[in-house]
């Protein structure tokens, strides 16, 4: 191989390594860093995954706000108008946090049914709501038959 | 009236960006000297004309003229005149406006200090930034006109966002949009490059000053807004991975890629082809960062105005004139052919190590910013991306750059011996790795291993930046000659990588953060620090309402501060808004949250303990401060050798 050659190899050997040591750094982090997002009535459904994080939207229910006396725990359910899961938090809430505002939640299921959030979300507008909720409301509208175990 | 004015001024500005974008384009294809000369004139008249339509919009702020869509939307009667001329670029129409006056600028800046420069090249440089201005005054005109009535007049408007109404936020925008429109520069230089043949390699150094400064201004944007999140949005931390903020940190990753391969090919004339693309891909990421948070696609804090027009018309402009650029280069790089030779151990081996590294980095940030929008345009769910991800991705890919950054400026061009180099920097590869070692474990007992990582390399970064001035001024003192101060910026700005680095390493190990139910009269402790909830007053503002905490905080027996977080209520937008009180020290800041009540007078609060927190904007201003250093130096000045 001419010197230029060599070199040109070795700029491209360099290129690749680059590119595959990005690829397995994001293929790996991605396995355990994506959140999907369920709906209340996916979530009933069994469709949501019981060892992996993910992500609830839907409508804080009127009155449904539960504070714990003495610290900073709460429960409260978090519905799409159709169905209702039990959210328990504990932390500070976002300003817009109120009842009957879209919030989204991070967070696992536990085995009982409660989802515990370790973040919850509502957005800086009062008039904004998140895409995936404002979906999640709008599919649940179009069935109003409850659908237990089928997909949503 | 005023209003119309400016209306029509922008127009005006846009005949004469056409102007400025089409003759001297033909004239250096034709080698029409005369249509050459009216790149200048043309482009001085777009930016009167621009600057006269930015004046009327602002001037129909000062006067609150309701009458004024744009105006009745981003301000109230009750707004303080600082946020009057700041809500100009409070929102969509007046940002891209403000957006069009920095080009205009930029443009001129080029005009005025490219006379040295031959004509064809100046002239198709100003042409390719006139085709741009074109694009965009287009799009605002077309999709997002500031000057639109509204009829009938509301009596009060509704005021600016109240997450804007803050200080930094009156300069991170500017601050911002001056880096983003900057790179249009290094893309048009490029451009012109690629029109005239671009066969020599001087249009890099003409290039190097322009591509610094937008650099510069970039890192100041992102400093500033990620000082803004930490102390406005009061949740605790100073970046989020948030789309938008990754839009503006994607055009930095390639600006910084793009700043070390100009070198490259300025020097030794290597890379040549390669910097040409990153020149075009840093505009391209920043037109693609204004299309992400423009159209709407990506749901964030920041997303502010969503159209789908817009979002059509962004996406069309930026096939043009990435596609158009793209193709150009296709058709001229096999044209571009670098003459220079070199070894893997050479300054040119690690100046490309640093390319390949900054670029992985901005493609796994890309695909984690994309990717949830692909996922969703395909069907396959909506998901979400976090920090985890990025976190994972970014640190193992920037660690090694750090470290080879240390050995590249103590190589030399061509051929460098490996052993030599280690040889000469044992000391503070030693040194940095002991001191890593040591330090967290004598301060506070910690054995991470990432943190030894980040913390060696800081030192590293430090030590090496301050070792390679120090011997090459005790060369130069023998002649009496001074270091150059591209050179010192370099340094300066390596300095500032490993100070940002120790900051961000103690904060995220060493950083305490505690969710508390608190009544009056209540006393609590969070890292040696006690605090005492004093009560709640109520305190008004000029459009504002709050309840305010007030918390005394000692050490100790010693009196450190009184903390005053707030919770307030803008009367026009009645959102409540969190306002943090902060204890701000070099090696350390307290950090208070007032969340909500919770009923029998409990409420809700957040105390942080953020050791060092400081240290990482502290870093990314001596990095900013080093590239100014960079760009003034006098070998980049016109007509300098």
């Amino acid at each position: 191989m001419t010197p230029a050659r060599k070199q040109r190899l070795s700029v491209v050997l360099l290129i690749v390594f680059g590119v595959s040591l990005a690829t397995v750094l994001a293929l790996r982090a991605f396995e355990d860093n994506i959140l999907f997002f369920y709906s209340p009535t996916q979530v009933l459904a069994g469709e949501a995954p019981l060892d992996k994080r993910f992500r609830i939207g839907g409508l804080v229910e009127e009155g449904s706000v539960n504070r714990e006396e003495g610290s900073v725990a709460m429960t409260f359910m978090l519905t799409d108008t159709l169905h209702q899961v039990a959210i328990e938090y504990s932390g500070l809430l976002p300003n817009l946090f109120r009842e009957g505002q879209g919030v989204i939640a991070h967070g696992r299921l536990r085995e009982d049914g409660m989802f515990v959030a370790d973040e919850v979300l509502a957005r800086h507008d009062e008039n904004y709501m998140a895409p995936e909720v404002h979906e999640a409301l709008k599919r649940a509208a179009r069935e109003p038959v409850a659908p237990h175990g089928e997909g949503g | 009236m005023i209003v119309e004015l400016g209306h029509f001024a922008l127009l005006l500005g846009l005949g004469m960006a056409l102007v400025q974008g089409v003759l001297p384009m033909l004239g250096a294809y034709t080698g029409n000297a005369v249509w050459m000369r009216m790149a200048r004139p043309a482009t001085a008249a777009q930016l009167a004309m621009v600057a006269i339509a930015y004046g009327c919009l602002t001037y129909a702020f000062i006067q609150l003229d309701f009458s004024v869509l744009y105006v009745a939307n981003n301000a109230n009667s009750e707004l303080p005149l600082m946020y009057r001329i700041a809500a100009v670029w409070g929102a969509h129409e007046g940002s891209l406006l403000l957006w069009i006056l920095m080009l205009a600028g930029w443009s001129m800046a080029v005009a005025l200090w490219s006379k040295r420069l031959p004509e064809v090249f100046s002239a198709r440089v100003l042409a390719v930034l006139g085709l741009l201005s074109v694009g965009f005054i287009l799009f605002t005109v077309l999709t997002s006109n500031p000057f639109e009535r509204v009829f009938p007049i509301p009596v009060d408007g509704r005021d600016l966002n109240p997450l804007l109404q803050d200080p930094a936020l009156v300069i991170h925008p500017p601050l911002l949009y001056m880096g983003y429109v900057g790179l249009s520069i290094p893309f048009a230089f490029a451009v012109a490059a690629l029109l005239g043949g671009g066969l020599d390699a001087v249009w890099a150094r003409w290039s190097r000053p322009w591509a610094t400064l937008a650099w510069v201004f970039l890192t100041l944007g992102i400093t500033l807004g990620s000082w803004w999140a930490y102390y406005e949005l009061g949740w605790g931390g100073w970046w989020f991975w948030d789309p938008v903020e990754n839009a503006s940190f994607l055009p930095w990753l390639v600006a910084t890629a793009l700043i070390h391969s100009l070198a490259a090919t300025d020097k030794r004339d290597a890379f040549k082809s390669w910097t040409v693309l990153l020149a075009i891909s840093g505009f391209a990421l920043s037109l693609l960062g204004t299309f992400l948070v423009r159209s709407g696609v990506l749901v964030s804090v920041h997303a502010f105005a969503t159209d789908p027009d817009r979002g059509a018309f962004l996406l069309a402009f930026f096939i043009a004139a990435v596609g158009g650029a793209l193709l150009l280069y296709a058709f001229r790089a096999n044209k571009m052919t670098s003459s220079a030779r070199y070894g893997a151990i050479s300054r040119e081996g690690f100046l490309l190590a640093n390319n390949v590294l900054l670029v992985v980095a901005t493609g796994v940030v890309l695909l984690g910013t994309l990717y949830p929008l692909i996922v969703d345009a395909l069907g396959l769910g909506k998901i979400s991306v976090g920090p985890p991800y990025f976190n994972a991705v970014f640190v193992p890919v920037m660690l090694p750059l750090v470290l080879l950054m240390g050995f590249g400026p103590f190589s030399r061009w061509k051929r460098t011996g490996l052993l030599d180099l280690i040889q000469r920097l044992k000391w503070p590869l030693l040194g940095s790795a002991a001191a890593g070692l040591a330090l967290p474990w004598l301060i506070e007992g910690s054995n991470s291993l990432i943190l030894f990582a980040a913390l060696a390399l800081a030192f590293w970064a430090i030590w090496t930046a301050i070792l390679d001035p120090w011997q090459r001024w005790r060369k130069l003192k023998g002649d009496g000659r001074r270091l150059p101060r591209s050179v010192l910026g370099m340094c300066l700005a390596h300095v500032g990588i490993g100070v940002f680095i120790i900051g961000v390493a103690v904060d995220t190990e060493f950083g305490v953060e505690r969710n508390l139910r608190v009544v009056p009269g209540d006393t609590f402790e969070v890292h040696g620090y006690q605090f005492e909830f004093e009560g709640l007053r109520t305190v008004a503002g000029p459009n504002w309402d709050a309840v305010e905490g007030v918390f005394h905080v000692t050490r100790g027996a010693r009196k450190v501060t009184t903390l005053r977080p707030q919770k307030r209520v803008y009367r026009v937008q009645a959102d409540p808004m969190t306002q943090v009180a902060i204890h701000p020290r070099l090696r350390r800041d307290l950090y208070l949250v007032l969340g909500e009540p919770l009923g029998g007078g409990a409420w809700s609060a957040r105390v942080n303990y953020h050791p060092m927190v400081r240290w990482i904007w502290l870093g990314a201003l001596l990095m900013a401060f080093g590239g100014v250093l960079a760009a003034t130096d006098r070998r980049y000045r016109p007509g300098a050798r």
